[in-house]
């Protein structure tokens, strides 16, 4: 397969560095983050960073979606699922995620009905399967997964699926990026950009970091040498003082995403006012609801729901690992009390999430080396 | 569940209009392609799979470095499938 060869090349990536290391000015350092936990994933397996100048530092961002739930809604989902006759469904990511009473896994152990989906038309399917039970699918995930969960409510609605509501999760990438831009723990000199993510949203969303601050962002693919190539793009509009929004990944990406996607998430959710992510706090309109209409479909308006703030464990540091200001190992409880078979925070759970991807992979990264070295 | 998987269309399916069969590294399963409804779509084109829905339609050789790079993904890549076995749309 020649085409793997190209994205993975090793010859391809040390030239791709070299350059890299050649559009670096002497005496700068940068600091990129990547948004998506995709990326992550990628940097950490790869050990990506040791390809990379020292000058250039990656860190990660909010952009996984298991990572960003907070220990309310967790809970609120357990509430469900502890109700009479209710099938709670999601995906397997979800299973694990402690809330504030363990997590569903935990629960299902204790007798809940929790199922563990692919699709949210398969938690369709097990609603039409059980006419006598009522079927909630656990919705979460950014712009990549909220047009399915919308598609899935439409034929609910068109087939008259009465049994079947949808706990809606979804969160808004554009709206943590501000956040984080906004947040004074953070320097940073560009973003690469999510894949998936805009695969829906399209290129011009991200036109504000550019525009307002000053911020070149890069879409990239989650092939090594895609990672690479977008920081080098990245350095390139540094180098000539530009700073605009790239596309490394147009092969998946168009500049204007996907019209159907966004129109069906318009027309079967609403902005939320606000809401709570994890670590990272209340965030303005930065996730969706299920829109008055498909009200009938919305778990939070057919269930009364305890809708709780549950502070995180005090040793969890996720908040500041999904800020990119702490590195997965600075935290305290790493790999000690927190490993992916007992996660004590989100970060732990998904293999997307920064501490999980380290905790597998982090034997490559240049800085534990480092770490390592100066204890 | 963020992995997009590339599928290659390889039949309609009378359940829906809306569902197409796709076969991914060997699995058989029907698809919601209705967030492509812009796309012409045909029997032997790829798409990127997300959660039972095609997000984009992409060419045979991304599909291909896609899988490659999938399949050295090890433990999540084979959880995804057999999720996606798992799965039963209509
Ligand atoms: S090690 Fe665990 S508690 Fe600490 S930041 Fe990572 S996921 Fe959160």
């Amino acid at each position: 397969m020649r085409f793997v060869d190209e994205y993975r090349d090793a010859g391809k990536a040390r030239v791709l560095a070299a350059d890299i290391a050649a559009r670096c000015e002497p005496g700068r350092r940068y600091t990129f983050m990547e948004v998506c936990g995709g990326h992550t994933h990628t940097i950490y397996k790869h050990g990506l960073e040791d390809h990379l100048p020292e000058q250039v530092a990656l860190v990660h961002g909010p952009g996984c979606p298991v990572c960003v739930i907070p220990m309310g809604r967790v809970d609120d989902a357990m509430h469900i699922a502890a109700q009479p006759d209710v099938i709670m469904t999601s995906f397997g990511d979800m299973m694990r995620v402690p809330g504030g009473k363990g997590s569903f896994l935990d629960a299902k152990a204790a007798g809940a009905d929790i199922r563990m989906v692919y699709s949210p038309l398969d938690a369709l399917k097990i609603a039409k399967l059980n006419p006598g039970r009522r079927v909630v699918f656990m919705a979460i995930g950014f712009e990549t997964t909220a047009p399915s969960t919308a598609m899935t409510v439409l034929r609910a609605a068109a087939e008259g699926v009465e049994n079947f509501s949808v706990f809606c999760n979804h969160v808004l990438i554009i709206p943590a990026i501000k956040a984080i831009l906004d947040s004074p723990d953070l320097r940073l000199d560009g973003f690469i950009g999510p894949g998936h993510v805009s695969a829906v949203i399209g290129c011009r969303p991200y036109e504000f970091i550019a525009r307002e601050y000053g911020k070149p962002l890069v879409v990239a693919g989650f092939e090594p040498l895609d990672v690479l190539q977008s920081v080098h793009m990245l350095l390139g509009q540094l180098g000539e003082g530009r700073a605009e929004v790239g596309n490394q990944y147009g092969r998946v990406v168009p500049w204007e995403g996907n019209r159907t996607a966004m129109e069906v998430i318009g027309k079967v959710m609403r902005l939320r006012p606000y809401f709570e992510w994890r670590g990272l706090g209340f965030i303005a309109q930065s996730a969706l609801s299920v829109a008055d209409e498909y009200a009938a479909f919305d778990a939070e308006r057919v269930f009364d729901l305890p809708g709780l703030r549950v502070a995180d464990p005090k040793a969890c540091q996720c908040g500041e690992v999904l800020k990119g200001v702490l590195k997965p190992w600075e935290c305290k409880v790493f790999g000690t009390a927190c490993t992916p078979e007992t996660p004590i925070g989100t970060c732990m759970v998904s293999s997307e999430g920064a501490c999980a991807a380290y905790y597998t992979f982090g034997r490559f990264s240049r800085e534990r080396v480092r770490e390592a070295t100066r204890a | 569940m963020c992995l997009g998987i590339p599928g290659e269309l390889v039949a309609d399916a009378p359940e829906h209009p809306d569902l197409a069969v796709v076969e991914v590294g060997g699995v058989r399963r029907r698809i919601n392609v209705g967030l492509l409804a812009d796309e012409e779509l045909r029997i032997g084109d790829w798409v990127l799979v997300h959660v039972g829905f095609a997000l984009s339609k992409i060419s045979q050789e991304e599909a291909r470095a896609v899988l490659g790079y999938l399949e050295g993904l090890g433990r999540d890549y084979d959880d995804e499938l057999d999720a996606l076995r798992a799965s039963d749309i209509t």
